[in-house]
C-alpha cells in the first residue's frame, strides 16, 4: 500500500464519518423503520473501486464503530453493523462476479443494507410483522442505490486519475 | 450503467411491487370485523384491543418512555411518542391484518391481527 492510498483511506474515513453525521441530522423519515439514504455508502463504494476490497471492509467497520460511539448507542450500532456487513458482503461478491457495473453493485448494496437492518430488528423485537416492510425497503434501496451509484461512478473515475499520476 | 444493471433494477422493482400488491390483497381478505390491535414490547404482549372500539391508550415503558396509541373509526395509529426518530408517529394509520407500526427505540410493535380465532362461531357449528 503506497502513501497515496493511505492518505486517501484516511480521507475516506473522515468523509464517511461526516456523511453519516449529515444523514443523522437529516433522517429519511417516511414512517418506515430501516429506510436510509445511505450517504456513507457512497464513500464505501468509492473505496471499493479505488483502494481495494480489504481497505473498504476496514473503512466500513471503522465508520460504524466511530459513528455508533459518537452519535448513537449500542443498539443503533448493532443495526448499522448488520446493515453494513450484509451490504458489503453482497457488494464484494457481485463485484467479483463482474456482471454488473458500479450502479448495479450500489443498488444491491442499498437493498441488502436495508434487509440486514430489518433482520436484526426482527430478531430484537421477536416479531415477523416487520417482513411487511420488505417490498418498500427494496424499492427505497433501489432508488437510493441508483443515485449513490451514479455519484460514486463520477467520483471513482476522478480518484483513479489521481492514483495514476 | 450496463444492460445488466437495468435488468436488475427492473426485476427488483417489479418483484417489490408484486409482493406488496399480493400482501395487500391477502391483508384485505384476512381482516374480519373482529380484528384486534395487539401491542407488544420487546416481544412480550402488552395489551390487546378490539379495532372496532374507539379508545386512546398510553403505552408506558418501565424507563419512562411512552407511545400513545389511538384507535378510532377502525384505524389504529400512534399519535405521540417519546422516541427520538418519530418514525412510528409519522407512520400511516393501519387497519388490515398483518400491518404494523414499529417503534424501534422503544421496542414497541403495534400490529393488527385478523381475528381468525372465532371461538364463538366455531362452537355454534
Amino acid at each position: 500500500m503506497n502513501n497515496r492510498k493511505i492518505a486517501f483511506l484516511g480521507l475516506f474515513v473522515a468523509l464517511a464519518f461526516v456523511l453519516s453525521y449529515i444523514e443523522y441530522m437529516l433522517p429519511l423519515n417516511i414512517g418506515i423503520p430501516g429506510a436510509k439514504i445511505g450517504l456513507a455508502n457512497l464513500v464505501v463504494m468509492v473505496a471499493l473501486y479505488t483502494v481495494g476490497d480489504k481497505n473498504a471492509i476496514a473503512l466500513s467497520i471503522i465508520r460504524v464503530v466511530l459513528v455508533g460511539l459518537t452519535f448513537g448507542n449500542i443498539s443503533m450500532m448493532m443495526y448499522s453493523l448488520a446493515g453494513a456487513a450484509m451490504s458489503l458482503c453482497v457488494m464484494l461478491i457481485v463485484k467479483k462476479l463482474g456482471n454488473l457495473s458500479i450502479t448495479g453493485v450500489s443498488v444491491l448494496g442499498g437493498v441488502f443494507h436495508n434487509i440486514g437492518q430489518i433482520i436484526v430488528a426482527m430478531l430484537v423485537l421477536e416479531t415477523q410483522s416487520l417482513l411487511y416492510y420488505l417490498p418498500f425497503l427494496i424499492v427505497i434501496g433501489t432508488i437510493t442505490g441508483v443515485l449513490i451509484g451514479f455519484v460514486a461512478n463520477l467520483i471513482t473515475t476522478r480518484v483513479k486519475r489521481v492514483f495514476k499520476m | 450503467m450496463k444492460k445488466n444493471d437495468i435488468v436488475l433494477i427492473a426485476v427488483l422493482l417489479v418483484a417489490a411491487v408484486l409482493v406488496a400488491a399480493g400482501m395487500r390483497i391477502w391483508q384485505m381478505n384476512n381482516t374480519k370485523d373482529t380484528a384486534n390491535v395487539v401491542v407488544t414490547i420487546d416481544g412480550e404482549v402488552y395489551g390487546t384491543y378490539p379495532l372496532s372500539e374507539d379508545r386512546t391508550e398510553r403505552i408506558e415503558l418501565p424507563d419512562g418512555s411512552y407511545n400513545i396509541l389511538i384507535i378510532a373509526d377502525g384505524y389504529a395509529d400512534v399519535a405521540e411518542a417519546s422516541c427520538p426518530d418519530q418514525i412510528c408517529v409519522k407512520h400511516n394509520h393501519i387497519r388490515y391484518s398483518g400491518e404494523a407500526i414499529v417503534c424501534l427505540p422503544n421496542k414497541v410493535v403495534v400490529t393488527v391481527e385478523g381475528g381468525e380465532d372465532n371461538d364463538i362461531d366455531g362452537s355454534t357449528f
